[in-house]
């Protein structure tokens, strides 16, 4: 690298980081129910709701995967810290998109929920992926990483790949013409993990051995 | 002597909610949802459902205001609010989103305006849309309009039978389809707002569904001139089938011998077909077209076969297996 990395800021292992990120991330949220409430999400609001607690695992997952490339581009090692909480308040927005769906929009209408789940694409891969998400989830707590073993943990944590692609394909296929955010958010997941590649091969991947030279 | 048509599913005067009872009952439901705040703010949030009762047609006062004969069709369910039909659009000349037309139809132009027919008919000839205006006598229908995304609504349309327009041309015994053609035009419909489909938009029925009663040419809603999200000046409404047969802004009217490929059918036809009747048996290979959410209720509805127009237009497809002509 020729630019000189910015030392990690002090603040970043401070006690209120942790809190702060749940109440940053739990804006989105705020401001949904606050317009579903008030009658923003007219003329068509829970359409609006299921599509918006859509988007929003969407983002926060590319944000959890972001965390990784962040801190091998920083230097900045207490980043990871985190990565679980991130991961934690995605699974929690997917957990509402699952329910605003199943609830809100279908009623818990049992015949059209079942042929969903088993005729349709799309709403199948959202829901191998919010399987995924849920089995990420629950291995989270320490307690539970110590039991796995941190190799069995790894392992079985990179499921977060499939989780994201499969869920932005969910998006993508949703859609009726073109491709719009879930495009976005296709080069995206795709950059971030490029990103995540060893760095001889990320090298090779943009050209020129051992420099960003060129 | 005016004839007045009473079909099985229109709604006798009598039985109209008259406007001052209605909003009578409105303001009694408003003041008791309003003692429940939360609930309140999840009715006209959530739902609206406040205000689902059935209402007369009132002018919004927004447009110009259109002379009608009288309502000569109209289902007996509440309107959609206007706002709703005028912000929630698809028109994707001017977007993918469904508030994008409201946003981005200003430019459009829809006045003056020609609408050509030709084709195979005895004197094609080019209309213009304030001739047709002034010499059609026009009518108020009031029709449910089922989107192909499984939501609804209920439109106070204003027009004249298609039927009417392809008498002034005398189609060709050699005509068996027509062909309808939206306006494309960068200017009035700039490129960067289109969302990625091909244009012109094409849309096409069988003759004899042209020629049906119940098929529209609409030149206004609720009572005013057509907003221009809503395909202003002039646009095709048929209420049995799904809403993107009903194609917007049309410059074009051809009378052809071979079946059109219309714009969806062209770009998915796995997903949309020629026909495109609205029946709740045969799902959209990504969701089921049991049921629908009529735009301002909480719960779906069970889908009507043909949208609840199956008496005045099964008999349009006795030998057709719907199934495979979706």
């Amino acid at each position: 690298m020729v630019l000189k990395r910015p030392p990690e800021p002090k603040w970043l292992g401070a006690r209120w980081v942790p809190p702060a990120t749940v109440a940053l991330c739990l804006v989105p949220l705020a401001v949904l129910i606050g317009q579903a409430l008030t009658g923003a999400l007219f003329p068509n609001p829970i359409e609006a709701l299921v599509r918006g607690l859509g988007d929003w695992t969407l983002r926060l997952l590319l944000l959890t995967l972001a965390i990784t490339p962040a801190r091998r581009l920083t230097g900045w090692t207490r980043l990871v810290r985190l990565r679980r909480t991130i991961g934690l308040i995605t699974f929690a927005y997917a957990v509402l998109h699952v329910l605003a769906y199943v609830g809100l929009d279908q009623a818990f209408h049992l015949p059209t929920l079942w042929a969903d789940i088993t005729k349709r694409a799309f709403i199948i891969l959202g829901m191998v992926s919010f399987a995924i998400l849920a089995v990420l989830a629950a291995t989270s707590p320490k307690a539970v990483v110590r039991r796995l073993g941190g190799r069995r943990w790894r392992r079985l944590h990179r499921l977060i790949y499939p989780a994201a692609i499969l869920g932005v394909i969910h998006h993508a296929m949703m859609v009726r013409a073109g491709w719009g955010t879930a495009g976005e958010h296709a080069v995206i997941l795709a950059l971030l993990l490029v990103l995540r590649l060893p760095k001889p091969r990320l090298a090779g991947v943009f050209g020129g051995r051992g420099g960003a030279e060129g | 002597m005016p004839v007045h048509r009473r079909s099985p599913w229109s709604l006798p005067d009598s039985e109209v909610t008259p406007p001052a009872l209605f909003r009578a009952r409105r303001r009694f439901l408003k003041a008791g949802a309003g003692s429940l705040a939360l609930s309140a703010g999840l009715a006209s949030g959530l739902g609206g459902w406040v205000g689902a009762a059935r209402a007369a047609v009132e002018r919004p006062g927004k447009l110009a205001p259109l002379e009608v004969t009288g309502t000569t069709h109209r289902v007996d369910e509440a309107l959609t609010d206007y706002e709703a039909v005028t912000t929630y659009n698809n028109f994707y000349e001017f977007g993918a989103g469904k508030e994008d037309p409201a946003e981005n139809a200003h430019t459009l132009k829809p006045r003056p305006w020609t609408l050509s027919v030709d084709g195979l008919v005895a004197r094609p000839r080019t209309f213009d849309v304030a001739d047709l205006l002034a010499t059609q006598p026009l009518e108020e229908r009031i029709y449910r309009l089922r989107c192909v995304e499984a939501w609804s609504m209920v439109i106070p349309w204003i027009g004249f039978p298609l039927a009417a327009l392809l008498d002034r041309v005398e189609p060709l015994g050699s005509a068996r389809y027509v062909r309808f053609e939206s306006l494309i035009d960068d200017e009035r419909m700039p490129p960067r707002n289109r969302a990625p489909i091909s244009y012109p938009y094409v849309e096409g029925l069988r003759l004899d569904e042209a020629r049906h009663d119940l098929t529209l040419l609409a030149v206004g809603l609720y009572g005013e001139v057509l907003p221009n999200q809503s395909g202003a000046p002039i646009r095709l409404v048929v209420p049995w089938k799904y809403g993107f047969k009903s194609i917007k802004s049309v410059v074009r009217i051809s009378l052809v011998e071979d079946r059109p490929l219309n714009t969806w059918q062209a770009l998915q036809p796995s997903e949309y077909g020629f026909y495109a009747n609205v029946n709740p048996e045969v799902d959209h290979p990504r969701w089921s077209q049991a049921r629908e959410r009529r735009i301002g209720e909480f719960f779906r509805r069970e889908t009507l076969m043909f949208n609840g127009y199956g008496e005045a237009v099964a008999d349009l497809y006795r030998d057709l297996d719907l199934t495979k002509w979706y």
